[in-house]
């Protein structure tokens, strides 16, 4: 299974290298990154894919999500069928 | 591939522009559920209902998880009852509403829809005795929605039910007067009902529906009015445009769903009842204009363009 995590927020050190550790702890595989600064927001989209080992949805949600309150940050996953059905005729 | 705007510019509709799942409907077939006598019946709609929509409100909230979008509603529709409860040897149709009633609680759902009857031309007797029963149904019941048809075009207007219809709305506000009349709120009056509707508060399970069907309703009274303030003052062209892309991810995303079935689902999307998509008249008068439009500029230029091409270009190559 493939999903987008998006995180947007204010920008700071080390926020890349806190996310891919925990996508690690979950064995969570990174495909993809596209990340940009604007005025000083953070934001970044990376696709990602699920490997042998890796929990259910739900607990990686949560774990992202309790991440995100962690970091002061705006983080969340999504399935990428959405973003396909969304912008594909 | 990651194309940057296009996840933001969803993640941006469904925060900021309201864009979410309005509803998803099961709806449930009850004809196998007929009994002459009540009480089996009834038990027979409750246990039916609760088989069929056992995962609706687990699947639905698992797909919102998923997907990230809310879906606001889980609701039921099930066959008319008055056809159900026909061969019921009893006057009293009440015990059916609280049989739905305690299903649908059961399931988890916000309402279920069906205590209707259809007698636009002529009534039999299981559709008195249903009309007869709405005012006491709706009393009772919490979740039960109710709705008769009483005229068509082609058949005219049935008095008669129109007339019981009168009375059983005024019993219904009575019987719920403590409650503002919310009896009332659940009740539909119809003129040219459909044949399948899954709108509450008038929904009900066509009979030519297969035995389970789940609609889904698209919303996004929102990112209608974001596009149209993005383009404030620009050219009527470039406006409609904009409108046009708005409904198409609408479109694909109910169309991406229709296909998502779960196991054993017959899954269907009405996605018209997305609001983006009811276009007002002028919008569709329009779109038939500048179709026409198009085409004969593309004429003028010697060969035909793909209606893709849209008024902007074919301005262009005027």
């Amino acid at each position: 299974m493939k999903a987008i995590i998006t995180v947007v927020g204010p920008d700071r050190v080390g926020i890349i290298a806190e996310v891919c550790t925990l996508l690690a702890e979950l064995h969570i595989s990174v495909v993809e990154i596209s990340q940009t600064i604007m005025q000083g927001t953070f934001t970044m989209i990376m696709l990602t894919q699920w490997t042998a080992g890796a929990p259910e949805f739900d607990v990686v949600q949560s774990r992202i999500a309790a991440k995100g309150d962690e970091m002061g940050l705006s983080i969340r996953i999504q399935r990428q069928d959405i973003f396909t059905a969304m912008h594909t005729i | 591939m990651l194309n940057h705007s296009d996840i933001m510019s969803t993640v941006d509709m469904i925060d900021h522009q309201h864009l979410d799942i309005r509803t998803i409907t099961m709806g449930i077939s009850l004809l196998d559920c007929a009994d002459p006598n009540p009480a089996a019946c009834a038990r027979k709609i409750h246990d039916k209902i609760c088989r069929q929509a056992e995962h609706l409100v687990a699947t639905g909230c698992q797909i919102e998880r998923e997907l990230g979008i809310p879906i606001v509603n889980k609701r039921i529709s099930v066959t008319p009852i008055a056809l159900v409860a026909s061969a019921c040897e009893t006057e009293d149709f009440v015990p059916f509403a609280r049989a739905m009633d305690q299903a649908a609680k059961t399931c988890g759902v916000d309402f279920i829809g069906g205590f209707s009857a259809l007698v636009h031309k002529g009534m039999a007797s299981g559709d008195r005795r249903l009309i007869a029963a709405i005012p006491q149904a709706l009393a009772e019941t919490e979740l039960v929605c109710s709705s008769v048809n009483v005229a068509a075009t082609k058949a005219g207007i049935n008095m008669d039910a129109v007339r019981l219809m009168g009375q059983a709305i005024k019993q219904t506000a009575e019987l719920t007067k403590d409650r503002d009349g919310l009896g009332c709120a659940k009740l539909v009056v119809f003129c040219n009902a459909v044949e399948d509707n899954p709108f509450m508060a008038g929904a009900f399970h066509g009979v030519g529906e297969a035995d389970a069907v789940v609609s889904v309703g698209v919303s996004g009274p929102g990112v209608v009015h974001h596009a149209l303030q993005a383009v404030k003052g620009r050219p009527f062209d470039e406006v409609a445009e904009c409108i046009k892309k708005r409904p198409s991810a609408s479109r694909a995303w109910a169309s991406w769903s229709r296909r998502r079935r779960p196991g054993g689902w017959a899954c269907r999307s009405a996605w018209s009842i997305c609001r983006s998509r009811r276009r007002p008249r002028w919008a569709t008068a329009w779109r038939a204009f500048s179709r026409k439009w198009a085409l004969r500029s593309a004429a003028r230029m010697g060969r035909r363009r793909r209606w893709q091409c849209s008024t902007t270009r074919s301005r262009r190559a005027d």
